[in-house]
């Protein structure tokens, strides 16, 4: 299998090549390289995924596949640094879906982002990330991982700050970086602690059933957890910072200032299940050595997916809507993995996260896709200025109602399947969780609802009179349907949230890599259903037809109503925090220090350097005859000395 | 009786035309003062016996050298304006220091040079003897150091165009 | 009277006369040097005092060692560097023209920077 390498060559080299020629070349071409080197990259991944899944089953257990494995890096013998590709059911499932995403992205980005400046540039940065993406997955040891995944965080500032001539983008994308990249600091120590102890960085090695590499730490424990829980629990606050979750999730609704489908491939469905895939990467460590570490993610899970969901119940921005949804619903995957157990049936948290992460990547992108296409065809993210648009855009209204349906988990489609699998394996965990989660996947269907028929239903559409006058697609026009770039992507993920719900997928992608059999618990899923249906029939009550329900409603939970939209204060508290105590009382003290002892110091060898060279510079006029004067002086004395003695 | 006559005529111009040269007040006299100079050291080196030396001498200072200087003094000068000195104080300190200096060698070569007051006798110098040690590689012979001078000739001709011509 | 002129006229030219006139010429050129503002006048100053440092050649070439020539072909390189020298300064001089629009040297030091 060696062609995996190209998976990952390709995308890069479209990177470079696209990032050199920049504006050389017509946006047009640049976007058709981009488009078609995507094409290629995902029938390579799919053969990938049909080659691994029907040659590499051992015993009836997938067996994990290095196709490289090269030395990058050696300080010692104990610490090397590899870089290669590890092929086991997730990564093949991550190649999949990052793939697929990205194809889609970059056919719909073909309509969306045309005429856009620097288009040649976006199609550059999106090849990044889909390089880094790539090389995130496949990576066979941490550090490979800690690299790529900085690259991505990377390429989601770049894309975040696209438009960096407005300050909210460019805020937005500093927000994102400076998060994550805190997060990442914890990610980093918890490498390096987890190597220190293992002496090694190796997934393989790491994450095999019977290891011995964690027989050095045990007994070392720190302020009453093991180094091993700090390591692991580290690692977490570093996926947690990509996947959003509770408290880091500040910067993710503020990422869609980015361009949408940006916001479709990053925030949505490939970067942001980083934080996921990563403990499911690490699965076996967790379960077996730190199962309260494993304990406290299913929590932190719970908790975010109420928190999310809640504010995504307010918000009027149609992306932040989804953003919020976003964090809610890879808080669910965290969420499976926290419950989950090991083999057969106790299995069942890990195989739902990932199924979850599947489709949630299919329907959230065709969400934010067909987000995209309304945005497009109003030039608005509010949802006052929407309404009544399923007049105007048939193909977008269908596409977006069975992504609703999905996330909402009304069968057949995808969403049901693994949401069901999430909630029984919540609830042989824990009722509590099972029924914050059942409560939660309602919240999920109301505002997934109340979305949609605010867009599409609700008051008829008017048309505004041209107020932007400097748009010439803007205001003061029917909305129209998008053109085909743009339609292909939603038909197709619809496509695929319609039938992703029957792939057998416990037989592809299992926590032991062998086979499981989905089975639905029927009483979770009829509860499930009844639930999510009670929910839409209250969101079609209130937001169908134009009523002041919410309004009233929004009197009654006064308190709750605003502390949602203002998304809880997280964010301020972030700023009191950062502003008032870091600032104030360590940066500046340190800034003072740093100014007025260790600069002064430094200014003061430089002042000391200036008088005397001031003092001295008379003797370098520049003036020729003055050097001359000095030379036959010069002379002179000597040779009068040399004479006399 | 006539050498002796020919030489002080030639150390009265040399001295008193250098002076003039370093002295005058207008440029185009300092360069015409200075041709005369040299043609008073080419004399000299006839009355020394140097013909061929005085042949140079003239052809290449007073005949290629002088032209350049003309030239560039009518390039760079205005017409009728005259150059200006430095301070007298500084005039002052500069003529202590020339003759500080000159008093001094010129005690060194009085008291410190062996006499020589005869002209020793020269075989005649032919141009074709000239040319075979100037072309030999001998002891006492020139080859390399004349190979190395039209080597800087060349460097130095196409060095000044470099540097001379307009951008 | 005339015994005193022809006395004097008629002994031989010594040594110190050649080297005494060099030394003038050579003084003159450093009190150029030092006085002088113009790059001409300074380089019509080098060319004094190169010319009196050949006269110095020839005459210890002329009275010290008459078998041999090394003074007299020292002076003829000498004058093919001084015609060298000269070209390629007079080339700068006109370019330092071209650029400040004056050939005074006092203006030449922007190069201590």
């Amino acid at each position: 299998m060696q062609y995996t390498l190209l998976i990952l060559v390709l995308p890069l080299l479209s990177f470079i090549v696209l990032g050199l020629v920049d504006s050389k070349w017509k946006p047009k071409v640049a976007g058709t390289i981009g488009t078609i080197v995507l094409g290629i990259i995902t029938a390579l991944s799919y053969y990938t995924a049909f080659e691994y899944f029907t040659l590499h089953k051992v015993a009836g257990v997938y067996e994990k596949v290095i196709v490289y494995d090269m030395e990058w890096l050696r300080f010692t013998d104990a610490l090397h640094i590899n870089l290669g590709i590890l092929l086991d059911p997730i990564s093949v499932m991550m190649l999949v879906v990052i793939s697929t995403i990205s194809f889609m992205v970059n056919i719909y980005s073909l309509s969306y982002m045309d005429g856009e400046k620097g288009f040649q540039r976006y199609y550059a940065f999106l090849s990044l990330f889909t390089f880094s993406m790539l090389g995130l997955v496949v990576a066979t040891n941490i550090f490979q991982m800690y690299i790529f995944w900085e690259l991505v965080g990377v390429s989601s500032f770049l894309l975040i700050g696209f438009y960096y001539t407005k300050p909210s983008a460019v805020a937005a994308a500093k927000k994102a970086f400076i998060v994550t990249r805190f997060a990442d600091l914890f990610f980093l120590i918890g490498i390096l602690i987890l190597s220190f102890y293992t002496k090694t960085f190796d997934f393989t090695i790491l994450t095999a059933e019977h290891t011995t590499v964690f027989a050095g730490t045990t007994g070392i424990t720190f302020m009453g957890f093991s180094v091993l829980s700090w390591a692991m629990a580290g690692i977490f606050i570093g996926g947690a910072g990509k996947s959003a979750m509770f408290p880091l999730q500040i910067w993710l609704p503020d990422a869609m200032e980015g361009p949408t489908p940006v916001s479709a491939l990053i925030h949505a469905a490939t970067m942001v299940v980083a934080g996921v895939f990563l403990v499911a990467r690490f699965f076996p460590v967790y379960y077996f050595q730190t199962p309260e570490v494993l304990h406290g993610i299913a929590y932190v899970g719970a908790f975010t997916a109420l928190f999310a969901a809640v504010i995504a119940c307010v918000q009027t921005d149609i992306k932040r809507v989804l953003a919020f949804s976003t964090i809610s619903q890879i808080a669910f995957m965290m969420v499976a993995l926290g419950v989950s157990g090991y083999e057969g049936h106790e299995g069942t948290g890990y195989m739902a996260s990932m199924f979850h992460l599947f489709t949630h990547a299919m329907f959230k992108a065709l969400l934010f896709l067909g987000a995209g296409s309304v945005i497009h065809a109003v030039h608005s993210n509010e949802i006052k200025d929407m309404g009544g648009l399923r007049k105007y855009l048939p193909i977008t209204n269908w596409t977006f109602l069975i992504a609703c349906l999905a996330i909402a988990g009304i069968p057949p489609f995808s969403g049901f399947f693994s949401k069901d699998e999430i909630l029984s394996a919540s609830y042989e965990f824990s009722p509590f969780i099972g029924g914050l989660m059942t409560f939660v996947a309602a919240l999920t269907a109301f505002y997934m609802f109340r979305l949609y028929y605010s867009i599409f239903w609700g008051k008829d559409y008017t048309i505004k009179a041209s107020s932007h006058g400097h748009d010439d697609h803007g205001a003061g026009h029917t909305p129209h349907e998008s053109p085909f770039a743009m339609a292909f992507p939603l038909i197709f993920l619809a496509a695929v949230t319609c039938v992703a719900g029957f792939i057998p997928f416990g037989e592809f992608v299992s926590s032991t890599g062998a086979d499981y059999h989905i089975h639905i618990n029927l009483t979770v899923a009829i509860v499930s259903v009844v639930v999510a249906s009670i929910s839409i029939l209250i969101a079609t009550m209130m937001y169908r037809k134009q009523s002041t329900t919410p309004d009233k409603l929004a009197k009654i939970f006064s308190g709750l109503y605003k502390g949602a939209s203002n998304r809880f204060y997280i964010d301020e508290v972030y700023m009191f925090i950062t502003k008032n105590i870091v600032f104030n009382n360590i940066s500046r003290p340190i800034a003072w220090f740093d100014r007025h002892v260790i600069d002064a110091t430094m200014d003061g060898f430089a002042n000391t350097t200036q008088w005397v060279s001031l003092r001295i510079k008379g003797f370098q006029s520049g003036q020729l005859q003055q050097y001359a004067y000095v030379f036959l002086f010069g002379t002179l004395l000597i040779a009068v000395l040399l004479f006399i003695f | 009786m006539a050498e002796q006559i020919i030489f002080y005529v030639l150390a009265v111009i040399i001295t008193v035309f250098s002076i003039l040269a370093v002295t005058s007040k207008q440029i185009i006299r300092s360069a015409t003062y200075l041709l005369f100079v040299l043609l008073g050291t080419a004399g000299l080196y006839l009355l020394l016996g140097f013909s061929y030396l005085f042949a140079v001498q003239i052809a290449v200072y007073a005949g290629g050298i002088m032209v350049i200087f003309i030239f560039a003094i009518l390039l760079t000068n205005r017409p009728g304006e005259n150059v200006k000195s430095e301070l007298p104080i500084r005039r002052l300190v500069a003529l202590v220091t020339s003759v500080a200096g000159l008093a001094f060698c010129g005690h060194i070569i009085y008291w410190n040079v062996k006499k020589v007051i005869q002209l020793p006798l020269m075989e005649e110098l032919t141009p074709q003897k000239l040319g075979h040690i100037m072309m030999g590689t001998d002891k006492y012979q020139y080859l390399l150091p004349f190979e190395m001078i039209s080597i800087l000739l060349l460097a130095c001709i196409v060095g000044a165009i470099m540097v001379a011509r307009r951008r | 009277m005339s015994e005193l002129f022809s006395n004097f006229f008629s002994g031989s030219i010594p040594m110190e006369a050649y080297l005494g006139i060099s030394l003038i010429m050579f003084f003159a050129g450093v009190y150029g040097f030092l006085t002088r503002k113009s790059l001409l006048m300074i380089l019509i100053s080098i060319e004094l005092m190169l010319n009196a440092a050949d006269i110095n050649f020839v005459t210890f070439n002329r009275y010290l060692y008459p078998e041999r020539l090394e003074g007299f072909y020292f002076t003829l390189f000498t004058i093919a560097i001084a015609a060298c020298e000269t070209a390629v300064a007079i080339a700068i001089i006109i370019n330092i023209y071209r650029n400040l629009n004056s050939v005074e040297v006092g203006n030449l030091d922007q190069m201590k920077e």
